[in-house]
């Protein structure tokens, strides 16, 4: 994939809407009957396209290399919304050529005609949500969809013209077996995806799962089995002509999402929609989480004020529930803990003395590729890859 | 009529006592209402338990050093008396200082709560005393509580001292009902003290007391002659002689005098700075033509239990030295010396009375000197024979020889448990695990029994006064007094982490229980120590022989599964937090064990005796 010669800058746009709320899930989203009124999601996605004039104006209108808009459930608002995002992004900002554009969506809140008019709206990239192929796992995470939608759903996207599908899985749900796992390997590269993203199950706190987990009603996810699992799915997937390129991601090639690059490499991007977080140059803030609190302090920024030449920061940051400036030791950090999950890794050039010995260290003990050490890069090896985490801390002292 | 002064006060109107009390049966509270109703201290200056000078001993509601209180007190007759209080330790570790403060004194008031009856320890005080031919006098406490039984536990305290039931007094201490009758009860029964005014100085030191200001204070009381301000001082076990700074007694603040005769009860100040140079049991006379004889019954403190005391965080090692030196001027019965773990790094194994001076020694350099500590499993002495004949003493488990012992002797302990009748059973097979031998029994009432048992101290120290109470349901109390020590068949077991011994866990135990041992540590540790890089082995061991192994499995996985926008802010708080808690880590070998796997394994319960 060739990137025009600037900094890559991306959008994420999110949806924070479902029609039922899965036991594992905390992301930022609410079902209609939680929002109660105040909160509309007919015309939610005219609030986020007045975000985009206020990232725009503050930006000074950066071209866009790629777009990604979760949720939540995107597809719940309906392919016009979501196209309407897409033509307010082109308003307000230049796109580059090959611009990458994703929209996440569930297997069963989509249809073909809503796929054919998602991808004649713009959309080059789709993310279903199909997490496993076992109706005893699906039930367990509470999701909706029959186990083989995302199928029906994959195929109806390759149809309509979408270059890249992704399939996310779910691994180590208490229950789900190793043949679970298997048959819903099996069913993505049935599909013909270029890409599918395999997590291992955790259980957050404040979720239904996690209560269940605590009351003992649920056994925890065991550590063992999911070691197990994602060595199944990355040997199949392997088999399959796909290669991993972080450690809960694998592409075809050409599949790679060139949106999560730009999370791994500390690039920027701005979210827009309640609860968003953004990265511009060393600054991370976060939006108001609650749909109603976001539309609130979206209200009070007038549209008069959006219109003009030269939109003042403040505007932007009555939006922010909170903003850091990373300290150069923070963004340090940041790159060893994001590079190392990449099979792309960090170059050596960005270690201090002391990290350097340790890699030499490790590259010694086979942690990290001694022949890519060579080479001037950090990778972990991929038997190690399951431990990033350990490496990185110990990495870092 | 105003009271007569110290220094010349007539022996005749003097009366000497202590009060014998368990914990909690409100020894302070009577202690506090006899000071208001002589009229020492007013109400307005009151404070609860006015005598009790450390924040620990408020606060847990025990008394650790003798107190000694001089009380004007005009009788009902119109009289003028000195009655001279004598608060003692109430703790089975401070036996010692129990039996000097008993010395003092010429009766002692038996105090036991009327809703709860005599426990052991103050039994076995009681028996100290009437050792002594003290007059004892029997008072009911707590006789407002609903739950009160007074006339159950008159007739306990009547059988066991052979009185009436109807000589027993029933008091409040809480609301005053009965304390006049008590004083008068000490004027008419407490004998006056005898002593020859005109013989040599001769004083029992029953508590000698560090005070940053004054430097050490010395309590005593004068059996024989008069000591003066401008006296030097002898002490007769030590033969050291001292310049007299201040002679006074406490009333119930400090009031100098010229000087105190027979009979009488005050303080010393020389100027020393460390308690061991003015020593509990020891007299004091006049380093002029003062007396030949001591009075005898000085007995140096010796240390019972032993544990290694290690900072959490190794550079306060400078700390916890200097604390313990100055702790030790106030305590002349900690002992400590410097001494290094593999696993805890430099610290010092410190000797103790028993688990409470343990305890308290421990709180005290936590609370009072700021210091994080990590302490070892308490252990005992251990007196080792080699076949070739040489004698070792242990103090430290991880030095216990391991091979060509021809004789092994622990130390032993009478011990006296006092209890519910039903609870016997239970009790009695808690002795037998516990490799007791039993000496007697007795009924004390018809729902209450002494049982008397000779036991290892080993085993009590390991836990024995948790099981205890968690099987009588609380109610049943302990004493125990050293009486010797024993051969017995015991081994070390180590326990070893990734094949490398971890000396803080390793004990001594019987060898009948060594396996038992071996799994329970294991089990706890494997439980503790988090999954590492590679598979890590723990086993007991006893010598060479592995008697029990389980393995931590090496850890599989260890990534977050997702890392996009909002999770790197997160991740990265995560990598900082675990940054802190890798530094309570410490390294053994090669594995990683967290400081609460220390501290589980090494307290035997989750708390050890208070009482």
């Amino acid at each position: 994939m060739t990137h025009q010669n600037h900094t890559p800058f991306s959008l994420y746009v999110h949806i924070p809407f479902c029609s039922s709320i899965c036991g594992y899930c905390d992301f930022n989203t609410y079902t209609a009957q939680q929002l109660g009124g105040g909160v509309s999601q007919e015309s939610f996605h005219a609030l986020l396209i007045r975000e985009l004039a206020v990232a725009s104006r503050t930006l000074d209108a950066p071209s866009v290399s790629t777009v990604f808009i979760g949720g939540g459930t995107p597809t719940l608002i309906g392919s016009d919304s979501l196209t309407q995002i897409l033509r307010g992004i082109e308003k307000y900002f230049p796109m580059d050529e090959d611009v990458e554009i994703t929209t996440e969506a569930n297997p069963d809140s989509v249809n073909a005609q809503m796929l054919s008019q998602l991808r004649q709206g713009g959309f080059n990239r789709i993310s279903f949500g199909m997490q496993s192929v076992s109706s005893t796992v699906l039930a367990t995470l509470q999701r909706t969809h029959t186990a083989g939608a995302s199928a029906q759903a994959a195929t109806w996207a390759r149809e309509a013209g979408f270059e890249h599908v992704n399939l996310d899985l779910i691994y180590g749900t208490p229950g789900e077996t190793d043949s679970d796992v298997r048959d819903s390997v099996n069913v993505c590269i049935d599909a013909g995806v270029d890409h599918v993203a395999a997590y291992s199950l955790i259980v957050e706190p404040g979720t239904s799962m996690a209560r269940a987990v605590n009351s003992g009603a649920l056994p925890p996810p065991d550590d063992d089995a999911c070691a197990d699992r994602h060595n199944i799915i990355d040997t199949m997937l392997q088999q399959a002509g796909f290669d991993w390129y972080e450690v809960s991601n694998w592409a075809k090639p050409g599949g790679q999402s060139a949106h999560n690059q730009v999370y791994w490499t500390s690039a920027n991007w701005w979210g827009v929609g309640p609860g968003a977080h953004s990265h511009v140059n060393g600054r991370r803030w976060v939006n108001h989480k609650h749909p109603a609190t976001y539309a609130k302090a979206m209200e009070e920024i007038a549209t008069e004020e959006i219109g003009m030449e030269k939109v003042d920061l403040v505007i932007g940051e009555a939006l922010r529930a909170n903003t850091e400036e990373l300290t150069p030791e923070q963004i340090h950090v940041e790159r060893v803990m994001l590079a190392l999950r990449t099979r792309a890794g960090l170059s050596v050039g960005e270690l201090d003395a002391e990290e350097f010995l340790r890699a030499k260290e490790f590259a010694r003990k086979g942690v990290i590729d001694p022949v890519e050490f060579a080479r001037g890069v950090v990778r972990v090896t991929d038997s190690e890859r399951l431990l990033a985490d350990r490496v990185i801390r110990e990495l870092l002292g | 009529m105003s009271s007569p002064r110290p220094g010349s006060t007539d022996p005749a109107v003097v009366r000497n006592f202590c009060i014998i009390a368990h914990i909690d049966h409100g020894k302070s509270t009577l202690a506090d209402r006899m000071l208001q109703h002589t009229g020492l201290v007013d109400a307005r200056s009151m404070r609860a338990q006015y005598l009790d000078r450390m924040d620990i001993e408020r606060e847990r509601g025990i008394t650790i050093k003798s107190q000694a209180v001089r009380l004007p007190y005009q009788s009902l007759g119109g009289k003028e008396y000195i009655l001279n209080l004598i608060d003692t330790p109430g703790h089975v570790d401070f036996t010692y200082e129990v039996s000097r403060s008993l010395a003092a004194c010429e009766g002692a008031v038996l105090l036991v709560d009327a809703a709860q009856g005599i426990e052991a320890q103050t039994l076995a005080n009681l028996y100290l005393a009437m050792e002594n031919d003290m007059e004892i006098i029997p008072v009911l406490n707590k006789i407002d509580l609903p739950a009160a039984q007074p006339e159950k536990y008159a007739a306990e305290l009547a059988h066991i001292i052979g009185c009436d039931p109807t000589d027993v007094l029933m008091v409040s201490a809480k609301t005053g009902v009965g304390v006049s009758e008590l004083l008068e009860r000490i004027i008419e029964k407490v004998p006056a003290p005898k002593g020859d005014a005109s013989a040599p100085a001769r004083a029992l030191i029953f508590d000698s007391v560090y005070d940053t200001y004054r430097g050490v204070v010395t309590y005593v009381r004068v059996v024989d002659g008069r000591i003066g301000t401008r006296d030097k001082i002898e002490m007769m076990s030590l033969g050291t002689t001292h310049e007299l700074l201040e002679v006074g007694v406490i009333s119930p603040e400090p009031v100098p005098s010229d000087g105190i005769g027979v009979g009488e009860v005050g303080y010393l100040i020389t100027g020393v700075k460390d308690v061991r140079q003015s020593r509990v049991g020891d007299t004091v006379t006049t380093a002029l033509r003062g007396a030949t004889e001591s009075l005898g019954g000085y007995r140096d403190p010796l240390p019972m239990v032993f544990s290694g005391l290690y900072p959490l965080d190794g550079s306060d090692y400078p700390e916890l030295r200097d604390a313990l030196d100055k702790l030790k001027l106030n305590d002349a019965a900690l002992t400590y010396e410097p001494e290094t773990s593999l696993a805890l790094g430099f610290g010092f194994r410190c000797g103790f009375l028993g688990l409470l001076h343990l305890e308290i020694v421990r709180e005290r350099l936590e609370r009072e000197f700021n210091l994080e500590l990590i302490s070892t499993a308490p252990n005992v002495v251990y007196r080792v024979i080699t076949d070739a004949g040489k004698e070792i003493i242990v103090t430290n488990p991880s030095e216990f020889p391991e091979t060509k012992l021809s004789q092994i002797f622990e130390p032993v302990v009478r011990a006296t448990v006092l209890l519910p009748s039903e609870f016997v059973g239970a009790v009695m097979e808690l002795c037998q695990q516990r490799r007791g031998v039993l000496l007697g029994m007795d009924y004390l009432s018809e729902d209450r029994v002494e049982l008397r048992y000779t036991l290892p101290l080993a085993e009590i120290v390991f836990d024995f006064f948790d099981q205890l109470k968690s099987r009588t349901r609380g109610y049943a109390s302990l004493d125990y007094e050293p009486t010797g020590e024993q051969e017995a068949d015991l081994v070390k077991v180590d326990i070893l982490l990734h094949g490398e011994a971890v000396d803080a866990f390793s004990a001594v135990v019987h060898r009948d229980k060594s396996q038992a041992y071996g799994v329970l540590i294991v089990q706890k540790l494997k439980e503790l120590i988090p999954r590492q890089q590679y598979e890590v082995p723990i086993q007991a061991a006893i010598g060479a022989r592995i008697i029990t192994r389980e393995t931590v499995r090496a850890v599989r996985k260890d990534v977050l599964a997702k890392c996009y926008g909002g999770d790197i802010s997160r991740k990265r708080k995560l990598l900082e937090k675990q940054k802190e808690g890798k530094k309570r880590m410490k390294m053994v070998g090669s594995v990683e064990v967290p400081q609460e796997a220390f501290i589980a394994v090494l307290s035997t319960s989750d708390k050890s005796a208070k009482k």
